[in-house]
This record gives C-alpha cells, structure tokens and sequence, in this order.
C-alpha cells in the first residue's frame, strides 16, 4: 500500500530570495493522524501549499498515495482535501453554494452532490445556515464550512490547516471529536495546529518544522518519552519576593502564589515539598503542567536548528 | 457522522464546466443592477442623444439612415464591454477573495476553468446584446437581418475574445486599479474609434489605413454586415482576424495558467 503522503527533498525559494523549504522528507501512512508543527514562518504553509498545488515548488518530489504531483496531478488532486488556515470562499455566496461547487469542480453530478451535502452540513451544525451568505456566519461556522467544503469530494488524505484556530473550547472539543471520527473511518489526516494540546490528544505521529528543515519527525509517544523533566505548577499561601535559590529545584514565579517547578521524570515530588516547607512555603494545591509536548516544541524550535534537536532527543 | 459519503468519486470536465458557467450566471444575475441594467440605460441615452436628436440632422451613413447605422455597432459596443467586464471583474474578484483557490486545488483541467470564465462572460455580453437590441425597437421601426448566421457566429466569436482578454487582463491584475486600466484606456477608445458612429469611409485615406489597426474595427462591421449587409472591410478577413485573435488569446491564457501566472508563488 503506498503512503497517503510521500515528500521527498521539497525546495522552495521564493522570489524574494527566502528559502521557505530547504529539502524536507516527509512519509505519512495511510490511516494515520498526523500532525505537522512548527513556529510561524517556519513552513508548513509552503509545504501544505506545494501538496495542494497553490505554491509551485523549487525541487523535490511530492506524491499522494502514490500519485506524483509532477507526472499524476489529477489523480492527487482526486485524492487529498485541504482545509486552509485562512477563509478562501467568496462571502457573497451561499453555505450550501460553495459546497456543492467545489463538489462540482470535482466533476461531482450536483444530485450527487446535495446527497452527499446534506449528511455533512448535519453533522457540522451548518445544514440550518444552508441558504446563509457565508459571510454572515460567525467565525467558528466559517471553520466548519471550510471542513464542509473540504471533505464534499471524500478526500482520502485531508489536511487541516489549524481548523480550530479562533474557535471557542467547546466547539474545539466537538471538532476534535468529528477529526477522531474521520480518520477513525480510514481518513488520513495531516493536522497543523498552534493549540498543542490539540496535536498531541489527536495525534498518533509527528514532524516538527523550523527554518524550513524537518527537525523532528517521530511518533507522538516517542516524542514524548523524550522529555526527561516535568513541570508541576503549585498553587501556595504566598510567595517571598526573592525565590530561595539553595532548594536544588529550579523555581519559577508565575504570579504573588503560584509556582512553577521543573523536577526530573522518576525523582519523585516528596524533594520539593520538603525543600519549599524548609523555606516557609505552604503549598495548597498542585497540579501537573497541561501541556507536555509544548515544552519540547518551545525547546526543539528556540535554536531552529537541528543541533537543539539533537540534544533533546539525545541523539 | 454514519451518513457522510465517505467514497470518493470520479468526475467529469463537463460537469466542472458547468459548475463554472452557473456559478457565474449565479453572479451576474444575483447582482443585475450592476450588470444588466446600466448596459440597457446607457445604450437608451445614446440611441435618444446620437440617433434621435443628433442624428437626425447627421441624415445618412454609408447611404442608411443614422440611427439605423449605429443599432448594430452600439449593441456590439455592449457585447465586447460586458463580456469583457465580467470575466476581468469575477476572475479578479475570486483571486482577491482566494476563492479561486478552490478550483485551483481541485482536478478541474485548466481549459475548463477557462471555458467556464469565457462562457459566463459570453452569456453576459449576448444577454445584454439582446437587451439592447429590444431597446432599439423603440427607436427605430423595423430591425432588418440580412445575413443571421454572419449575425449569430461574430457577436459570439467577438464575445469569446474579449471574455478572453478580460480573463488575460485579470490574470495580471494585482488590484482593482488593474481591472479598470485596461477597459478605459485601451478598450473604449478603440471601441469609439471602431466604427460604432460612423464610416471608416468618411476619414481620410490615412486614417482608413490607421483604423484598419483597430480590430474592434472587423468586428463591428461584420456585425452591421449580417443587420444590414453593409461593412467597411471584408467578411471572410473579419472572421480571418477573429479567430486568430482567439487562437492567440486561448494559448496565452492557457500558458499563464499553467505557470500559475498570478495564482501561485
């Protein structure tokens, strides 16, 4: 079975001279969830762009589940669907006119179409707005038409490009559990996403971009395993102006109560508590950092080279 | 989630096609007041200030009452404008707002993004042909077709090229500046030298020379040829020059395309 995506020694140089893609490999398996991450700028844009045939690439190679983009561009194109970070609809247009269009340039019959419309609007909350100019919609259903849209054609490998990005929680739960959904039925999924917590809840491998080069592309528990410290944030009865520097830990004060304390994976939390009572600090409650993988991302793309990387994952 | 169509499907140029020709006749006929109606008004004041009131103290052109004279050039006159100003103003729009993109993602071929541009700007320019054709009937008693197949084949033809160079001219636009440079400074003058309000006869030899240039020219005289059997030029080199003219324009178009001129980095 080929891979859903297949990238090999992608360039780009713009005309301006900057070198957006400096010869990234990338392989995502079919069926796989797979998040593509890195700082702005970084580019993912550029690389999602190329696959989806709006940036023309420098050098390199990209296939989608076997078909080249040089040589096969219909049959990739038949095969992915792309959910862009920015709203690229015409505003003037109905909900469902733009999704029965864009099944329309997939030479998809318009019968056809509204039957395969109706179900998908349903599930996205968006078949009452159906008959809505798109630019009346609020900032999340304008997301969730453009997932609409992008998913009309059955696309076998399907890209989001931060779908979440200005959603409220609620609604980022309902889509995560509508992303799980899809790539539970045999869609593989490309996610880009600054929400963190959102890669790593959804996410079963990953490639981390910086400076145009693949710094870290590994699956997600590895990754994780990596991480050799954990964050623990304590909530205290107060704090001394200047933090004891003698306790072995390193203190972090994020406001007058609250602490944040790094402690090496397996060396136990009773140190800590000892050391902050010994200065006179009550510790009410505690709790584990949220997000984990955000703290290797930060650590992975400070430098934005692949030395950093290579120290993080030891190498 | 159980119904969502999960199959993917294999489709056809000819329904891509006419995705891209009702999504622009959508267009132009949700926003009519921009599109229809000027055409019509603006023709109705030439045909009372140039035929009516001017005209009949201009007596005959080419041996043909004045406002008979001008019928056809006018209504050509909106034909090349209107097919013209739709593709320039849909295809730039659809770059500004990136909605093009979705074509630009899906399979649909380069030809058919362009056939379905150039048909909704067809359809436009006939329909506001037609249009402007009924309102001449209020100026003038009787309208005579002498040639209906000449007739039909060059307002079509005249409509696919400039639908053409407006797509041309969108591809290059990088703002709305760029949509209107073309249309008033190239298009109308060659427009109001092209024969609309008067025979290329009347100028001097020199000029007749010049205005064999203007290719606007070919068009509006084969077009009053197949009204009223009457043309400065010849047919057969008329439609000679149409052709070429689409030939050329179709190849550029495509190329640009292909390169992704305007569209991608």
């Amino acid at each position: 079975m080929s891979k859903a995506l297949s990238i090999s020694n992608l360039s780009k140089t713009y005309a301006s001279g900057t070198h957006a893609l400096k010869g990234i490999d990338l392989e995502v398996e079919n069926g796989d969830f797979f998040a593509l991450l890195g700082p702005n700028g970084a580019g993912k844009s550029t690389a999602i762009g190329i696959i989806s045939s709006l940036v023309n690439k420098s050098a390199g190679k990209v296939s989608v589940f076997g078909h080249d983009i040089d040589t096969d561009l219909t049959a990739a194109k038949q095969n992915l669907g792309l959910v862009p970070q920015e709203f690229n609809f015409n505003m003037f247009e109905g909900v469902e006119q733009i999704v029965l269009q864009q099944a329309g340039y997939y030479g998809i019959s318009r019968k056809e179409a509204k039957k395969r419309a109706q179900p998908l609007l349903e599930e996205l909350g968006l078949w009452d707005k159906r008959k809505s100019a798109s630019r009346e919609l609020s900032g999340g259903m304008k997301r969730r038409l453009m997932i609409a849209r992008g998913l009309i054609h059955s696309p076998k490998l399907l890209i989001l490009d931060e779908p979440t990005a200005g959603v409220d929680i609620e609604l980022r739960r309902s889509m995560w559990d509508f992303m799980q959904r899809l790539n539970e039925q045999g869609t593989t999924i490309v996610l880009t996403t600054h929400y963190l917590e959102e890669a790593e809840s959804l996410c079963r491998n990953i490639a981390i971009i910086s400076q145009g080069e693949i710094v870290q592309n590994t699956d997600m528990k590895s990754l994780l395993a990596q991480l050799d410290m954990e964050t623990f944030v304590l909530d205290t009865q107060g704090l001394p102006e200047q933090l004891p520097s003698n306790t072995g830990y390193e203190l972090r004060k994020r406001d007058e109560t609250t602490l944040e304390v790094d402690v090496k994976k397996g060396a136990g939390i009773n140190g800590v508590f000892s050391a902050l009572s010994q200065e006179n600090i009550n510790v009410l409650s505690m709790r584990n950092k949220a997000n984990r993988l955000e703290e290797l991302f930060v650590r992975m793309v400070e430098n934005g080279d692949k030395t950093s990387s290579t120290k993080v994952s030891g190498e | 989630m159980q119904n969502i169509n999960t199959t993917p499907i294999q489709g056809s140029n000819w329904v891509a096609f006419k995705t891209i020709l009702l999504k622009e006749v959508t267009r132009f006929t949700r926003i009519w007041v921009q599109t229809i109606l000027p055409p019509a008004i603006t023709m109705s004041l030439y045909f009372v200030i140039f035929g009516n009131l001017i005209g009949s103290r201009v007596g005959t052109m080419d041996g043909l009452p004045y406002m008979e004279f001008i019928v056809p050039g006018l209504i050509m006159m909106s034909v090349i404008t209107n097919s013209y100003s739709n593709v320039v103003s849909s295809f730039f729009s659809a770059k500004y707002q990136r909605s093009i993109e979705e074509m630009m993602i899906s399979p649909v071929p380069n030809w058919i993004i362009l056939s379905g541009f150039v048909g909704g700007g067809v359809l436009r320019g006939l329909l506001t042909g037609f249009i402007v054709t009924l309102v001449s009937l209020f100026f003038i008693d009787n309208i005579q077709i002498h040639n209906i197949i000449v007739l039909i084949s060059v307002v079509i033809l005249t409509s696919i090229l400039f639908a053409m160079a407006g797509f041309l001219n969108a591809l290059f636009a990088r703002s709305f500046d760029d949509i209107s440079i073309i249309p008033t400074f190239v298009l109308t003058p060659l427009t109001y030298l092209g024969g609309v309000f008067y025979s290329i006869k009347l100028l001097p030899e020199f000029w007749q020379g010049v205005s064999q240039a203007n290719p606007i020219i070919y068009m509006v005289n084969a077009f009053r040829y197949g009204f009223l059997g009457k043309s400065d030029i010849s047919i057969g080199i008329a439609f000679g020059l149409i052709m070429v003219f689409i030939v050329i324009l179709a190849s550029i178009c495509l190329y640009l395309l292909h390169k992704g001129k305007g569209l991608r980095s």
